[in-house]
């Protein structure tokens, strides 16, 4: 009987104990002086998308007061393992805390994780999260191209717009595509986008070319998800308009650019950072919006319509005060069937996820 | 899909071609003196940056396209003498050439974008102007064929006029013969006399530069003075592909660079409600038809369609 008595109240100390693990997973505070923080981007600190990332730690770190010798970058780094050894070197240098900032780093960096339990990895863009010391974060970029879709939609005299797309079946740029068209419907309900997608992220050369078919079948203006501003050239060339994308364009194509989505990658890296020198940081995972500040729209150019910025501040309101959201249904399919019925509003489980992958909204044409 | 669209779609495609021409006639050049180039890339990307850094610092259209020619001489210049004077394996340098162009391309446009107040870098617009396709007057009124011939940049002509002289050089010269036979067979050259090394080293060399000049164009009319990271994207390895496509002719380089461009703006300009297959097997097809034209070429076995006979194969004197 005793036995019995012990080995339960054993496997409940167990039990406990293991559930207080689960609980008590605020990683420990580390000094501003002792703090250093790792960062591993995809691309060089002047492409579009890791620019806007760069941008970010470095006003993280004025806002927080942190020395340049305290940020360690590696720029260039693929999604293969040397994405590993580049943050293991980055644990070896003191790091106590390192951001990643491309998809295919998820699993390396959850394998560190477990690996460096004292060292907070934060991955950009995925979906995982440990629990313990390794999160995700991402920003409602859909909620900007909302906005600049309405820049287009009432800019638009064919009533076709261009947009120059990444890859097809990805929750993240079909999810652009469908805000930025929910965006030009809003004011616009005969307009159509047309989409062409380059198969890459970023490809100078192609981005051009693929705009220049866009402009031959009568788009009038260009809007982008990838990482380069030639698209926003293309447009200025032909003597027509765009929306850019990551950072304001307008110095690229003056008598083009109507308005980009930009990301602000500061608050997140601020508040992390922060929580990390308070001994407050929790396995969170992140998903921020314009409330917040993560993402918005850059200065509206001389070249938007008028009445331009009136429907977007409209828009801006009604999202930030939470009382609307870009996916709120009606939303038809490709093929006319209500996905989300009226009223109903997306989780941001299938923002991000699969329902994403397999949705294209009606008034978008794949070309 | 009405005319006009198809009109397009071949003026897209010429575009497409020109740098890929400048750098399958460097390539041809470099194959034909027996040696095999793999830097194509590297040497574009550091004409690249070059005319870019000219363009933008002298404000001189011709000083940039001189830098671009020069830059890629430069880098060819690495390759000449690891492999001819130093006997180095000709892939292993290539590739490192090509590493290296990247590396300082980016390196150096990075650092100027960093530095820049506005966060881009561009060339100013006269400069630019002065490159661009640009109207011949009333021929470029004539429809169609004012769109598609006299409408264009004046590197694009140059491509042209290049690969015309390339052609009377290497089949009606004497120089060129004499080129030829180093391609095929160097000891039977040396002995006829021809001075193998410094064949070598002048005919790499101008083909760096022609590599160089195909940098010009995508920094200067591609990307219109942008600077953009990864700029050349790929566009050298498709060149090298391309010499084979073209059986080591410089006018078949022309047919074949406006076949590669028309295949890669094929899903550009190709409606879905016509063709609709996936992107990638369009992405394929300039690779699936160099494979079939090595197919078809070995086929035939004809003397004249093969790579040279030396190429790839360092000439060591001693060893004859």
């Amino acid at each position: 009987m005793f036995k019995k008595t012990l080995s339960l109240f054993l496997s409940m100390v167990m039990l406990i104990s293991l559930a207080a693990v689960q609980v008590h997973a605020v990683m420990p505070a580390v000094s501003k002086e002792d703090l250093k923080v790792g960062a591993v981007f995809i691309g060089p600190s002047d492409d579009g998308f890791t620019g806007a990332h760069y941008n970010g730690i470095e006003k993280m770190k004025e806002a927080v007061g942190l020395s340049d010798e305290q940020i360690l970058y590696k720029f260039n780094v693929p999604e293969n393992s040397e994405c590993e050894s580049a943050m293991r070197e980055l644990v070896d240098k003191g790091c106590q805390i390192i951001f990643g900032n491309s998809w295919g780093y998820m699993n390396y960096m959850e394998e560190l994780a477990e690996e460096y339990p004292d060292v907070v990895f934060s991955h950009c863009s995925g979906y995982k999260n440990n629990g313990v010391n390794f999160n995700n974060y991402f920003g409602r970029i859909y909620q900007a191209r909302y906005l600049s879709g309405i820049a287009a939609g009432l800019k638009t005299t064919t009533n076709k717009i261009g947009y120059v797309g990444a890859w097809p079946d990805n929750a993240e740029v079909n999810g652009g595509i469908n805000a930025f068209a929910l965006g030009v419907q809003s004011v616009n309900p005969d307009a159509v986008v047309y989409v062409k997608f380059i198969n890459s992220w970023g490809d100078p050369t192609l981005e051009k070319q693929t705009a220049e078919a866009l402009l031959a079948i009568d788009c009038d203006v260009i809007a982008q998800h990838v990482d380069s501003s030639m698209p926003q050239v293309a447009a200025q060339e032909a003597g027509k308009f765009g929306c850019g994308y990551n950072t304001d364009m307008t110095a690229v194509a003056p008598d083009a650019h109507l308005t980009a989505p930009v990301w602000n990658w500061a608050s997140v890296y601020t508040a992390e950072i922060e929580d990390l020198i308070n001994g407050v940081w929790e396995p969170v995972n992140y998903f921020y919006g314009l409330k917040e500040d993560m993402v918005d729209i850059s200065p509206l150019s001389k070249n938007v319509a008028e009445g331009t910025a009136e429907k977007i501040e409209e828009a801006r309101e009604k999202i930030v005060s939470g009382e609307w959201d870009v996916f709120t249904g009606p939303i038809y399919n490709q093929d006319g069937e209500e996905v989300l019925k009226e009223g109903e509003t997306l989780s941001d489980a299938d923002i991000t996820g699969t329902f994403m992958v397999e949705l294209l909204i009606k008034g978008v044409k794949v070309e | 899909m009405d005319f006009n669209h198809i009109i397009l779609f071949l003026y897209a495609a010429i575009l497409a071609g020109v740098p890929l021409l400048y750098g399958t006639l460097g390539e041809i050049i470099i194959e034909k003196s027996g040696n095999l180039n793999l830097g194509v890339e590297g040497m574009m990307y550091l004409g690249a940056i070059s005319s870019f850094l000219a363009a933008y610092t002298f404000e001189s259209a011709f000083l940039a396209i001189i830098a671009g020619f020069l830059a890629g001489v430069l880098g060819a210049l690495i390759y000449a003498f690891l492999t001819v004077s130093l006997k180095a394996n000709q892939n292993v340098t290539g590739l490192t050439l090509t590493v290296f162009g990247t590396g300082v391309a980016n390196f150096i446009g990075e650092r100027l974008k960093m530095t820049s107040e506005a966060g881009t870098v561009i060339v100013s617009d006269s400069v630019i102007r002065s490159l661009l396709p640009m109207k011949l007057g009333a021929l470029s009124d004539i429809p169609v064929i004012g769109k598609l011939v006299f409408n264009h940049s004046i590197l694009t002509y140059l491509s042209i006029l290049f690969a015309i002289l390339m052609s009377l050089y290497l089949n009606r010269s004497r120089i060129g013969l004499n080129l030829r036979a180093i391609g095929e067979n160097p000891s039977a050259a040396d002995a006829m006399g021809i001075d193998v090394n410094r064949y070598k080293y002048l005919h790499i060399l101008f083909g760096g530069g022609l590599c160089g000049l195909g940098g010009v164009y995508i920094a200067l009319v591609t990307c219109v003075g942008n600077w953009q990271p990864n700029i050349i994207g790929g566009q050298g390895w498709i060149a090298v592909a391309l010499v084979i496509f073209a059986s080591w002719k410089p006018l078949r380089a022309v047919f074949g660079s406006l076949i590669f461009g028309a295949l890669s703006m094929l899903r550009l300009y190709m409606p879905k409600s016509i063709i609709d297959i996936p992107a990638s097997i369009f992405n394929m097809l300039p690779f699936a038809v160099t494979c079939l034209v090595l197919v078809i070429s070995s086929i035939r076995m004809k003397r004249e369609n093969q790579q040279p006979a030396a190429c790839g194969v360092n000439y060591f004197r001693e060893e004859r």
